[in-house]
């Protein structure tokens, strides 16, 4: 690396079922795409899932537990912890903050990760792969290694809520540009941003499975609305938010009677198109919304 | 600092349709968002309508959406804002309710829900001959929903309000776990199995709106996962969320190295 803090090695936190099996194209993507950039990384093949808020709702203390052991192995390698999925930059930081506000519930904790052989000391910073492009890569950088510039392509941006909420555990007032950063890389690739309210709304997947008409509407209206602006595609760092948007979208089309048709990409795929890269190498054979058009639009297919 | 207000009006007499209106003002650097609308009405417009008593963020009248996000126009600073989000700065009444006029919120909706929940206390078995006691640290968690203004600014950006009008919303669930909380109320299950039905705590996507919203720190959120976690203890499990979360907790213990 040429910019940002210098030469950096991240521990990759793959996450759970999600990225592996629902999702491998966003693994494997984003571990191509940091290949391409130069972005060192060791992945924690043992870490377990984050809990996704989920068992928080039900044992905080385990959940709580879990992570510490995923932020320990990082801590002893002397590396930050690269996430691919906002539900697990949110959670790990909530995690974090936690910690840093009440040290007796983490010495707790640690005596719960002492038969692993584990110690949380407190210090490993959360980073998703978008803040590593801004922040240790830097997007001058990024900008300088893009070979086929997004043109003309018009990305609506999908957050994912946990990568902006709660803002006080991650690092908003210290990292500002956090705020908008993934309108930051729309634009360093060479697209443009397609700006609607929805991209900061919940996509629904956390009730696809409780209350499906709730998570359908969501899935319409955010798609709908950014179709209606003039988006080709909607980029989004969270994979939760790419099964139900992408994976319930041709129902929801259908249930509503009309067409939508709005691809959705994970974050490293969009930057691997800019690289150069193929769209085999990417896996977007994988989507339920085929993705032909956008690959046709940037001159790739 | 010059900023321009760009104002949502709403005249129901008039018409009804909705329109935009500016008003460029010069903002000392201690003014508030109130302050400055208040500039507005008895300087510029004599006719614009909003909601405001305290002035210091105590009894929750004037949440309304600031550049899109619900908040407290008397806690909001006009320069801090214009500095960080840019120098025209846009006010509009809350949302996911009806408006009455301009910035006034028709918050009927809302106060129907505080009230499904039975806010308040329901002694069971015999009384104590003396009072209640409560030990210090329960009351102290409840401190937090007990911080809860009634401002609305949660209802305003609640993402399942926007699409399900039904939802219980973050306000009157938060208002629940009071309740559910206190060691003195005795309605515990009853409360509880009302809240897990359609349209309750289950229904929440968790997406920390709430939380991000809250000018007073209550964090709707934690106190509706706190009645889901009351809700299983309860046995209240026949139902698509809890026995999501049984599930998917399971999994992830099965999956995990560390003992149950």
């Amino acid at each position: 690396m040429t910019s940002g803090n210098g030469n950096q090695r991240f521990a990759l936190f793959g996450g759970c079922d999600v990225p592996r099996k629902s999702t491998p194209e966003l693994f494997m993507s984003a571990v191509a795409v940091c290949g391409k950039l130069g972005i060192e990384v060791e992945e924690l093949k043992f870490a377990p899932c984050t809990g996704s808020g989920i068992v928080q709702s039900k044992d905080l203390r385990f959940a709580d537990t879990l992570n510490a052991s995923t932020l320990a192995m990082a801590e002893d390698l002397g590396m930050s912890l690269m996430v691919i999925c906002s539900t697990c930059q949110g959670v790990l930081s909530q995690t974090n903050q936690r910690f840093r506000e009440n040290p007796d519930y983490l010495a707790e904790v640690n005596k719960e990760l002492e038969d692993l052989g584990l110690q949380y000391k407190g210090t490993t910073e959360v980073k998703h792969l978008m803040w590593v492009f801004l922040e240790h890569l830097g997007l001058d950088q990024l900008q300088k290694m893009v070979t086929r510039p997004l043109t003309g392509l018009k990305v609506a941006p999908f957050y994912g809520c946990y990568i902006l909420r709660p803002s006080s555990a991650l690092g908003f007032d210290e990292h500002p540009e956090r705020r908008d950063s993934l309108e930051r890389v729309i634009r360093a690739v060479g697209a443009e941003v397609v700006d609607f309210r929805g991209k900061n709304q919940c996509c629904g997947y956390p009730i696809v499975s409780d209350n499906e008409p709730n998570a359908w509407a969501m899935v319409g209206n955010h798609t709908m609305a950014a179709k209606d602006l003039g988006a080709d595609v909607m980029v989004t760092p969270c994979p939760l938010c790419h099964m139900n948007l992408d994976g319930v979208q041709p129902q929801v089309a259908q249930a509503r009677e009309t067409r939508i048709g709005l691809p959705i990409i994970h974050l490293p795929q969009m930057v691997g198109l800019a690289l150069g890269m193929q769209a085999w190498e990417l896996g977007f054979d994988r989507h339920a919304v085929p993705i032909q058009r956008v690959l046709e639009k940037i001159g790739a297919s | 600092m010059r900023v321009n207000l760009k104002v949502r009006r709403l005249n129901p007499e008039n018409g009804g349709e909705p329109r935009f209106q500016s008003y460029s003002i010069d903002a000392p650097e201690s003014a508030t968002i109130l302050d400055s609308l208040l500039q507005v009405r008895e300087e510029m417009d004599g006719s614009l309508a909003l909601r405001c008593a305290c002035r210091s963020a105590i009894c929750g009248s004037c949440a309304m959406r600031i550049n899109g996000q619900a908040r407290l126009a008397c806690k909001s600073k006009v320069v801090a804002l214009a500095a960080r989000e840019g120098d025209e700065i846009t006010v509009e009444p809350m949302g996911n309710m009806p408006t009455i006029k301009d910035l006034v919120a028709d918050m009927t909706p809302h106060w129907e829900k505080v009230r499904a929940v039975q806010p308040w206390l329901k002694p069971s078995g015999p009384e104590p001959e003396r009072e209640y006691l409560v030990p210090n640290r329960t009351m102290l968690e409840l401190a937090q929903p007990m911080g809860c203004i009634m401002c609305g600014a949660c209802v305003s950006d609640c993402t399942v309000l926007e699409v399900d009008k039904t939802f219980l919303a973050p306000a009157a669930l938060a208002k629940a776990y009071r309740f559910v909380g206190d060691p003195r109320d005795g309605a515990g299950g009853g409360r509880l199995n009302m809240l897990s039905g359609g349209s309750g705590i289950w229904d929440c996507t968790r997406c920390l709106m709430c939380v991000e919203v809250c000018p007073k720190g209550v964090d709707p959120l934690g106190q509706i996962l706190k009645l889901r976690s009351r809700a299983i203890e309860a046995g209240l499990t026949d139902n698509l969320g809890a026995r999501h979360t049984l599930e998917f907790e399971e999994q992830v213990r099965a999956a995990s190295w560390l003992a149950g």
